[in-house]
């Protein structure tokens, strides 16, 4: 199929940028999204210009780097990454805008990759649990139920890839935060640091700049790995209880 | 190849460490202020809209029962003295819902100044995107509501500004509704109670960490579809009714 690319480009951080158009010719419907953005970057690279610079480490859909707004979709218009989107969701000549994540917390470094270590900041906030090292406990010592396991995995399957800041309308991070505070909070070895987690991750979360949750519910529409809305309910939950010290 | 490319490197140092914003100041807590608030207001609009279908009670039943508010509670509590209670918490919350309706609007947008050159909206409700400027409705709303019912009590109908109109709270009720502007900013002002209370209701569900499986966030945006087109209803029914000329 034969595609018109509408692409952010800025040369760096300081630049302003703009929207510069681009044909791609005879791309497959089995190629991801990616692959096909490597087209036009050969293309573009045996005319002498300058490629389009854009995140991606593992294209499997597991690291979380490669978001992009595709025609105003985070990751577009299938319920995945970036890396794992086929060109078979698109059809032939078709234009396809693709922006960078906008968010003030998330920085446009070049064309369209963002500095997401506001993230990675919040992580360090509180987003662990504290253990000694040293020789491994014995798995057994720990029971789990098996409802509370399963949830705590579930959350646990996000990777950190911004697309529901990029989709709500506040430019929150509440989805994100709420995946770790709901992952943490459903194991006891979550439990000493339940209450400072919470308090410390909303903390930093508001320090970066991202908006207030009102919940909308774009966010989990647009994750790639399903992280459901209730994991915001439970951050409020947490946050309201940790005031009152209650975990 | 683009001659003005800049350097650029990524660091997951707490370089910039931007002002807190403390604990009464996070977005958490804002909202938690703003659900409070906004459930005060639901239990009070439901109340208020029982009141008002007494006027299809008739006249002197209306004036009874709006005489029997201000003599609640007495001798315990002077004449008007529940009313004032109700004033001073309904007054306090106004000031801190929109307080933090503000604050957070504000968050919202410096978080993103570049807006999107294509945006879709997947599962965003119409409700919940007017609950800024709809907000915005409702407060002029009721600022004209109670300089006409409360404050100055204004009779923009027929039969005069004399006291046999503005103190006799049935009378000012029918004057006022049988003029058909009048009915129709309140139409208006109930569609955007409507859709408020819509998303309202839900949103401050989750904020208060009552809806914290699928089956329960069903369940409350269905209850704020429900107490929206409730309220909405119990309040336009009278209105139009005495538009009409059936009440009056
Ligand atoms: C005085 C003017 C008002 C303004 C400016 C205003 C504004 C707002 C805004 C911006 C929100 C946040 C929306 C969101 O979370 O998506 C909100 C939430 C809410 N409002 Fe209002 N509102 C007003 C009056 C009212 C009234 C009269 C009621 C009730 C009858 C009400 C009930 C609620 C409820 C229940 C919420 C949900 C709280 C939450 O998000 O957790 N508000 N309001
Ligand atoms: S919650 Fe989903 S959308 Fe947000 S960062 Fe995690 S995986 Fe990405
Ligand atoms: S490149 Fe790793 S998730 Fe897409």
């Amino acid at each position: 199929m034969n595609l018109t690319l509408k692409i952010w480009r800025q040369s760096g951080p300081d630049d302003r940028g703009d929207f510069a158009t681009y044909d791609v010719r005879d791309i497959s419907d089995d190629m991801s999204f990616l692959e096909m953005l490597d087209v036009l970057n050969e293309d573009l690279i045996g005319k002498g210009q300058e490629p389009v610079a854009f995140d991606s480490d593992c294209r499997e859909g597991i690291c979380g780097t490669c978001g992009l707004m595709i025609s105003g979709q985070a990751h577009g218009p299938e319920v995945t990454t970036t890396c794992q989107l086929h060109m078979r969701s698109f059809s032939d000549g078709e234009t396809i805008t693709v922006e960078p994540w906008r968010a003030s917390s998330f920085p446009v470094l070049r064309d369209l990759v963002v500095d997401r270590s506001a993230f990675d900041r919040i992580i360090q906030s509180g987003g662990y649990i504290s253990v000694n090292t040293g020789a491994a406990p014995e798995a057994h010592s720990v029971p789990v139920p098996k409802a509370n396991a399963d949830r705590a995995f579930d959350t646990a399957t996000c990777i950190g890839c911004g697309a529901c800041v990029a989709a709500c309308p506040n430019a929150s991070g509440m989805l994100f935060m709420g995946a770790k505070i709901a992952h943490l909070g459903e194991l006891p070895q979550g439990q000493p640091e339940r209450d400072s987690r919470v308090v410390s991750m909303v903390n930093q979360h508001d320090a970066e700049g991202f908006g207030g949750c009102t919940n909308i519910g774009e966010c989990a529409a647009a994750c790639p790995k399903e992280i459901p809305l209730d994991v915001i309910n439970q951050l409020n939950k947490d946050f309201r209880k940790a005031k009152k010290g209650a975990h | 190849m683009r001659s003005n490319l800049q350097a650029v490197a990524i660091s997951t140092l707490p370089a910039k460490r931007a002002k807190r914003t403390g604990k009464t100041g996070s977005s958490v807590y804002l909202k938690t202020v703003m659900a409070v608030t906004g459930i005060i207001f639901v239990l009070y609009v439901l109340a208020h809209m029982y009141g008002n279908l007494k006027l299809f009670a008739g006249h002197a039943a209306y004036n009874e029962y709006a005489e029997g508010l201000r003599t609640l509670g007495t001798p315990e509590l002077p004449r008007h003295g529940f009313l004032t209670i109700m004033e001073i918490v309904l007054g306090v919350s106004v000031v801190l819902h929109i307080y933090a309706a503000v604050t957070l609007w504000k968050r919202s947008k410096t978080a993103r100044p570049q807006r999107y050159a294509v945006k879709k909206t997947v599962v965003q409700s119409f409700s919940s995107k007017w609950m800024r400027w709809g907000g915005l409705a409702l407060l002029l709303f009721i600022i004209w509501h109670l300089i006409e019912f409360t404050l100055f009590k204004v009779n923009v109908g027929s039969g005069g500004q004399g006291a046999q109109v503005t103190q006799d709270p049935f009378e000012l009720v029918v004057h006022t509704f049988d003029t058909w502007w009048m009915t129709l900013i309140y139409l208006v002002a109930m569609a955007a109670l409507l859709m408020h209370l819509h998303h309202g209701v839900w949103s401050a569900s989750q904020t208060l960490g009552l809806a914290g499986t699928p089956a329960a966030r069903r369940y409350w945006k269905l209850a704020g579809l429900a107490i929206g087109v409730i309220v909405a209803v119990g309040f336009i029914v009278p209105p139009l009714f005495i538009l009409f000329g059936v009440i009056k």
